[in-house]
């Protein structure tokens, strides 16, 4: 049972479903406005939420196959706001309007975890157990 | 089978955690406005403030709006009606808010209206043409004067009133004490110096019948 590609699969939704609420939690409950960099990675997390769900019940492999393309999607919003938020990319590049800067850190945890970072490990904990899954079930 | 009793089980389990979370945060959030609210009374109301309604009234309502905000607009009919079904029972207060951007401009405009006693009338315009001068989220004061054309304004007057030293520090109290009392959004209440626990007109409603009643006991 442990370790099955179902498992895996079921992790990596456990993963995006916990990401979901805490971001609707976020923007909902303790009324922080999402940035537009936010929306996009909110787009692929939010779905991968319904996708990986469909390939549990019955468990289909296929999954991965819908489900990376979206996982890896978020990785790179994700990484890009990294970078922004480091400095690496200056703010006026990015498509950043409605008053709510992406730059702005919002929450800062232990004094380095923020929203992104958050989001980052997310992402990229969802790409690991999907090609994991993929290897598993294509031996 | 047991799969998708874990499947189902996490799934309630997430959601549960989710609203006790909400519901644990709203209350410690109120508390914490509640003793702001409590702790800054100074702030609440100043002396420039426009105040309407009987001045001993046991119940004191303070508004902070800005005059670009939708919401503002729909309770102001809202807030009057409630004023009229509790006469002389009920004083407001108002401050600005003028989170909108180019809104302090037209804030500028309602108070050199006030000092020609149009404030009333001015405000009820201006919530009226909502539509036609705030676009995009911005207001925008040129497009106030058609709406504003029918009140009998001395506009001369209006124009060199609007820009005096005096309102412009009015303004920056309204947002300093906005700042203090934890206002971000608009409007905001407080009744006999209480912030509403929860948005919303029926909160609003309550809070000031429960106050007329306390304040009626006495």
């Amino acid at each position: 049972m442990k370790s099955s590609p179902w498992s895996l699969v079921f992790a990596a939704w456990l993963i995006a479903a916990l990401a979901t609420l805490g971001a609707l939690f976020m923007s909902e409950v303790m009324g922080f406005a999402p940035c537009v960099l936010c929306w996009y990675q909110r787009i692929f997390m939010f779905s991968l939420v319904f996708v990986l769900a469909a390939g549990l019940f019955p468990f289909d492999p296929r999954v991965v196959r819908y489900a990376l393309p979206l996982a890896t999607a978020g990785l790179l919003v994700a990484g890009f706001h990294l970078l922004l938020m480091a400095g690496y990319i200056p703010e006026n590049m990015t498509p950043c309007r409605q008053g709510i800067p992406c730059s702005t850190v919002q929450i800062e945890w232990f004094g380095f975890v923020t929203i992104p970072l958050l989001s980052f490990i997310a992402f990229l904990t969802v790409n690991v157990l999907l090609i994991a899954t993929y290897f598993k079930t294509s031996k | 089978m047991k799969q998708k009793n874990i499947f189902i089980g996490s799934a309630a389990l997430l959601i549960i955690a989710f609203i006790v979370g909400a519901f644990f945060y709203n209350n410690q959030k109120a508390e914490q406005a509640a003793q702001v609210a409590k702790q800054n009374q100074m702030a609440l109301v100043r002396a420039h403030s426009p105040s309407f309604g009987n001045p001993d009234a046991p119940v004191h309502i303070v508004e902070f709006f800005d005059p670009a905000c939708g919401t503002c607009a729909q309770f102001y009919p809202m807030v009057k009606q409630l004023m009229a079904d509790h006469p002389d029972k009920i004083r407001i207060s108002v401050r600005y808010a003028p989170f909108h951007p180019g809104s302090d401009q037209v804030v500028k405009v309602i108070e050199a209206a006030r000092k020609q006693n149009q404030f009333r009338q001015a405000l009820e315009a201006l919530f009226a043409s909502q539509s036609v001068w705030v676009q995009n989220h911005t207001a925008q004061v040129d497009l106030i004067w058609g709406p504003l054309g029918n009140l009998g304004l001395d506009m001369d007057r209006l124009k060199n009133d609007m820009n005096s030293p005096e309102v412009a520090q009015l303004i920056r109290q309204d947002l300093a004490d906005a700042k203090t009392m934890n206002v971000t959004m608009t409007p905001e209440f407080f009744v006999n110096g209480k912030p509403l626990p929860n948005f919303g007109f029926d909160e609003l409603k309550k809070l000031v019948e429960d106050a007329l009643v306390n304040t009626s006991a006495r």
